[in-house]
């Protein structure tokens, strides 16, 4: 059972890393950067 | 470690996600290359101090956006929070159920650990998460519903960002008075309730408790020592009974069950091997209150 729990963890960290490159070689680190580094007219309650 | 330990990671984990600190007072926010990347908790990336994205926020503007793009990074970047730490990260690096927990130290005459709904109420977070960090912004583009009509740690960025710039307080409408009033409900009910944010609304906790029985650390139950007394239950502030459910939705992570229970029945694991923190001998304001009050 906890054999089987921490494949499924290695598993998670593994996607999420493969997630994170694929997003990477995609640019989309761009698109978070460009919306974080702007007020967010909605998050201040403006928008 | 004792409670004094987590309050010191929790203070360091908020100031470390806000550390620009020029920005509360010339009101411009940080546009440096830290914002590339999206911060564990809940920190509005237009918090004067935000050295980082929100998760949430960036979930939401990836979703919206023009052309959609299914959103790689920003999901890899939760889905790898939340399979180390599940919430932990809610227990330990959140800014914003920092703020809930110091909250619920002021004294006030009633605090409560749980009520009729209660348990039911928890349900709406996961909505929360599926109908306004989804589905709405993915069907109505540029629009991060959740920012916009819910969330109070944008209501406290844009207050923390008016006081230094008086030309943003002139912009505020409707929508800010409806967000002023979460953010006060938010607060007035963080002095009764332990973290009412966290329990009934946070999309962010929603989404790490659904790795809190996968991610690597996690609860464990020793059942030759565990007598059943039942310490850990009446101590847990989110009202889990760690040793039927160590690994709980609701559970994130405190470590204040683990140094209650007076057999050393609980412990912290990292991928199923014990780690030796006890965390804290916590005097929370519910433990100063008779059982009675505490309904
Ligand atoms: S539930 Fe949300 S606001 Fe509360 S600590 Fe977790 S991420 Fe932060
Ligand atoms: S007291 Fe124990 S069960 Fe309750 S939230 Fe903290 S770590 Fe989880």
């Amino acid at each position: 059972m906890e054999r089987r729990r921490n494949i499924l963890t290695a598993a998670l960290m593994g996607a999420a890393v493969l997630l994170i490159a694929a997003g990477l070689v995609m640019g989309q680190n761009a698109q978070v950067l460009a919306k974080a580094t702007r007020i967010c007219l909605e998050c201040i309650g403006i928008g | 470690m004792d409670n004094k330990k987590r309050t010191l990671i929790q203070a360091a984990a908020a100031f470390l996600q806000n550390a620009h600190v020029t920005g509360f007072f010339t009101g411009k926010i940080y546009t440096g290359a830290g914002k590339n990347v999206c911060v564990p908790g809940l920190n509005c990336y237009s918090c004067p101090g935000a050295l980082g994205a929100c998760p949430v926020g960036s979930l939401q503007n990836a979703l919206s956006a023009w052309k959609f793009r299914f959103p790689y990074y920003v999901l890899g970047l939760m889905v790898f929070f939340g399979a180390v730490f599940g919430r932990l990260v809610c227990g330990f690096l959140c800014p914003f159920g920092f703020l809930q927990e110091l909250l619920f130290r002021i004294p006030s005459p009633r605090k409560l650990r749980t009520f009729r709904g209660d348990a039911s109420l928890r349900y709406v977070k996961y909505a929360v998460l599926i109908i306004m960090v989804i589905i709405l912004p993915m069907a109505h583009k540029f629009t991060p519903f959740y920012c916009k009509y819910l969330c109070p740690s944008g209501t406290l960025s844009g207050m923390l960002l008016s006081a230094a710039d008086s030309r943003l307080r002139g912009l505020f409408g409707w929508i800010f008075t409806w967000k002023a009033l979460v953010l006060t409900a938010v607060v007035l009910s963080s002095i009764v309730i332990f973290r009412p944010f966290c329990k009934y609304l946070c999309p962010l906790g929603a989404f790490y408790s659904l790795f809190n029985r996968a991610s690597a650390v996690r609860l464990a139950v020793d059942s030759g020592k565990c007598t059943g007394c039942g310490a850990c239950a009446r101590v847990c502030d989110m009202a889990v009974n760690p040793a039927a459910s160590p690994n709980h939705s609701e559970c994130i992570r405190c470590g204040k069950c683990v140094s209650r229970c007076p057999h050393g029945a609980l412990c912290f694991t990292v991928f199923s091997r014990p780690v030796g923190v006890r965390v804290p001998e916590v005097i929370s304001p519910l433990d100063e209150r008779p059982e009675r009050d505490n309904k």
